[in-house]
């Protein structure tokens, strides 16, 4: 496999990782903490006293946010190392 | 030992602690300077991140922003930290990869331009200084609010404090006072929110405690010996005064949308949050640094709602309906009360003359409260105002910022909690105002003057403009701290609308196509700019009116709409014009890609 090859296949999956991880963030924020919460809202998180969509908007979100970042490093590391792009 | 003691000596330790690590840190080479020779431990680099973007408006405000607003706050707790996804995922490991010192670095040379540059250090020197102005006058507000100075001398000490680590340590002197800095103000908010969260729902888990039931000291009081949630009680005490529901929302989905998302892409191009990537060895470590940056954030930006609604709780069940004189029987307002009203920060007028206190939705009287002469009292004791008092039954006015700032009063904690509070608003405060002072003298000595103006000036000489730089920074963010121009509250939307509408937009242009060209990129930072410029000049300060707001759009969420017009401006010219030429198409090729990066280097 050539370098060019290979860098172009690189650069793809990391946008398709990204892709996902961006489809999450927006569901938590706009989608659960924003247009969605007054549906959410009718039911609480189990074992809480939080309405879900409230839960999602002051709180859920940003644990989430929290973890995509942490994802997302730890993937694009095992893909740097896979593709001998790492940097050292 | 009393309150003021106290808060001498803890402020006076973390003082001594900023100068001590200045001296340790100094900067000797431009490079040191600008990116702390771009040498910082991720851990290290999240913290300083942390304390870089959590500002005095983070520590003292928030909380009671939300206090008020109740589910509408939560826009800021989503808008302030899901930015950093964008930056994890979008920014922080190309521009670490491209290496070099700045925004402006990146924008001139990816877009082979000293136009885009200039337009860029202008966009970076203006969101700045806009922000610092509100920095100092926190620091001078906190000083005259604990310290007993005025606020001129408080913003004085800032000054002379910044000016010191600031311009002797540059960049690797900042990045170790903010990693000290995150200490304190993380420590500093979680004590008293974890002793409040204990008294009113018996949890010591502020986050936890938020969605459990009503216990503890004062929880079990609040709850009359029911068991019933917090938030539960919370709506229904908002229902009986007239409140909109506390979890629930009033403003309009799209204005919320496009507020967060105004929010989000602004922070992610702020230029003093993503300069703090190129201080980490690899691109590997500004991945993690942003991960470890938002868990740091993540520790305020999830207590801070639960405060919020702790001290909501609390506010309304002590004050309603309690008499203002202290009375054996009946319910009476604590001292508290007395001390906030002293520094105006509470205000009560006795509309029914019942002499207890009443609060409902609505505005007791017009406009901030106006104290008339200073011991002028009412026939209760209480504090009379010159304001013409409203229709409206609500008898109290508030100021959000109490929220916090009398939560250790409120929760009956030891004097030395109360000084801490102190010592972390300072830290908060102190620690943004050097990351963007940086901003700007960065902007100057080395985007303006070595890449622009004078490119064979020596990094000696370069190195004693930025100190310069610094110092004159300093000095006119003083000014601003002390002379406050009226406006400064508004325009911290421009701070985000501009970030949002200029730079996010270039960047990802740079890194995620090839095409993106001088031309393209440069018309689309002047329409985000003019667009998002004059839209919130026209609504916050030549009277605009709600009526008139574009789809229903409030100035604060339209850098969402100048970002969607830089982009389509700069796809449209960029495809009509000649594309870049190939060494800058070779160029995006090598930020994608990790390997070969290198410190930051002193370019020639």
């Amino acid at each position: 496999m050539d370098t060019q090859k290979n860098h172009s296949q690189y650069w793809r999956l990391n946008i398709r990782l990204v892709c996902i991880l961006l489809a999450i963030w927006f569901i938590v924020s706009y989608g659960c903490g924003i247009l969605f919460t007054d549906v959410l809202n009718t039911v609480n998180l189990p074992g809480t006293a939080f309405p879900l969509g409230f839960w999602f908007a002051q709180q859920g979100s940003i644990f989430v946010f929290v973890i995509l970042i942490f994802v997302y490093s730890f993937q694009m590391n095992r893909l740097d190392q896979q593709y001998g792009v790492a940097e050292d | 030992m009393d309150v003021q003691t106290w808060t001498f000596l803890i402020v006076g330790f973390t003082f001594t602690l900023y100068v001590g690590i200045a001296i340790w840190s100094r900067a000797s080479s431009t490079k040191e300077f600008y990116v702390a020779g771009g040498g910082v431990h991720p851990v290290a680099n999240g913290m300083a991140t942390a304390a870089d973007w959590m500002s005095a408006a983070s520590f003292i405000s928030m909380a009671g922003l939300i206090s008020f607003m109740g589910y509408d706050g939560s826009v800021y707790l989503m808008g302030w930290t899901g930015g950093y996804v964008l930056l994890a995922l979008l920014l922080a490991p190309y521009l670490r990869k491209f290496g070099k010192f700045t925004v402006p670095d990146f924008v001139g040379d990816r877009y082979y331009s000293n136009t885009a540059r200039v337009v860029a250090v202008l966009c970076a020197i203006f969101i700045s200084f806009t922000y610092v102005a509100g920095q100092m006058r926190g620091v001078g507000v906190v000083f005259s609010r604990f310290l007993e100075v005025d606020i001129t001398t408080g913003v004085i000490i800032g000054m002379g404090l910044v000016l010191f680590y600031a311009v002797l340590g540059g960049m690797k002197g900042i990045t170790y006072t903010q990693v000290a800095q995150y200490v304190i103000l993380i420590f500093a908010f979680m004590v008293p929110a974890i002793f409040i969260s204990i008294m009113l729902t018996n949890n010591p888990i502020p986050q936890l405690g938020f969605g459990g039931n009503l216990g503890g000291d004062i929880g079990s009081r609040i709850a009359g010996g029911q068991s019933v949630a917090l938030l539960e009680k919370l709506n229904g005490l908002h229902a009986e005064l007239g409140f909109e529901a506390y979890t629930s929302g009033s403003k309009s989905k799209l204005d919320v949308f496009c507020i967060a998302a105004a929010l989000m892409v602004g922070t992610a191009g702020l230029p003093h949050v993503i300069v703090r990537f190129y201080t980490v060895p690899k691109v590997r470590d500004a991945r993690i640094s942003a991960g470890w940056a938002l868990l740091f954030i993540a520790i305020l930006y999830t207590t801070a709602p639960a405060v919020a609604a702790f001290a909501r709780t609390n506010l309304i069940d002590t004050v309603q309906n309690a008499h203002y004189t202290q009375h054996e029987t009946e319910k009476s307002i604590p001292d508290w009360f007395h001390n906030w009203e002293n520094t105006g920060l509470l205000a009560w007028v006795d509309k029914n003359e019942d002499g207890k206190i009443q609060y409902y939705s609505g505005k007791p009287f017009v406009g901030k409260p106006k104290f008339i002469e200073a011991d002028k009292r009412g026939i209760h004791g209480q504090r009379l105002l010159e304001n013409k008092p409203t229709e409206s039954q609500n008898e109290l006015y508030i100021d959000r910022d109490i929220m916090v700032l009398a939560n250790p009063e409120i929760a009956q904690l030891p004097a030395w909690v109360i000084a801490l509070v102190a010592a972390g608003a300072l830290a908060a405060a102190l620690s943004t105002a050097a990351g963007l002072l940086l901003v700007v003298s960065t902007a100057i000595s080395h985007d303006l003057l070595k890449r622009t103006l004078r490119p064979d000036i020596t990094e000696k000489q370069e190195l004693w403009a930025a100190r310069i730089a610094a110092s004159f920074a300093v000095l006119v963010a003083g000014y601003f701290g002390i002379n406050p121009p009226g406006f400064v509250a508004q325009v911290v939307a421009f701070a985000f609308g501009l970030a949002a509408s200029t730079f996010f937009p270039a960047i990802l242009l740079g890194i995620f196509t090839r095409w993106a060209n001088r031309e393209g990129v440069i018309t689309g930072m002047l329409s985000g700019l003019i667009f998002t410029s004059s839209y919130i000049v026209y609504f916050k300060f030549l009277g605009g009116t709600s009526e008139q707001w574009l789809f229903g759009i409030s100035p604060e969420g339209i850098g969402t709409l100048g970002m969607v017009l830089n982009f389509v401006v700069a796809m449209i010219v960029s495809k009509r014009t000649a594309p870049p030429p190939q060494e800058i198409q070779d160029l995006v090729e090598s930020i994608r890609i990790p390997k070969g990066s290198a410190g930051p280097s002193v370019h020639d």
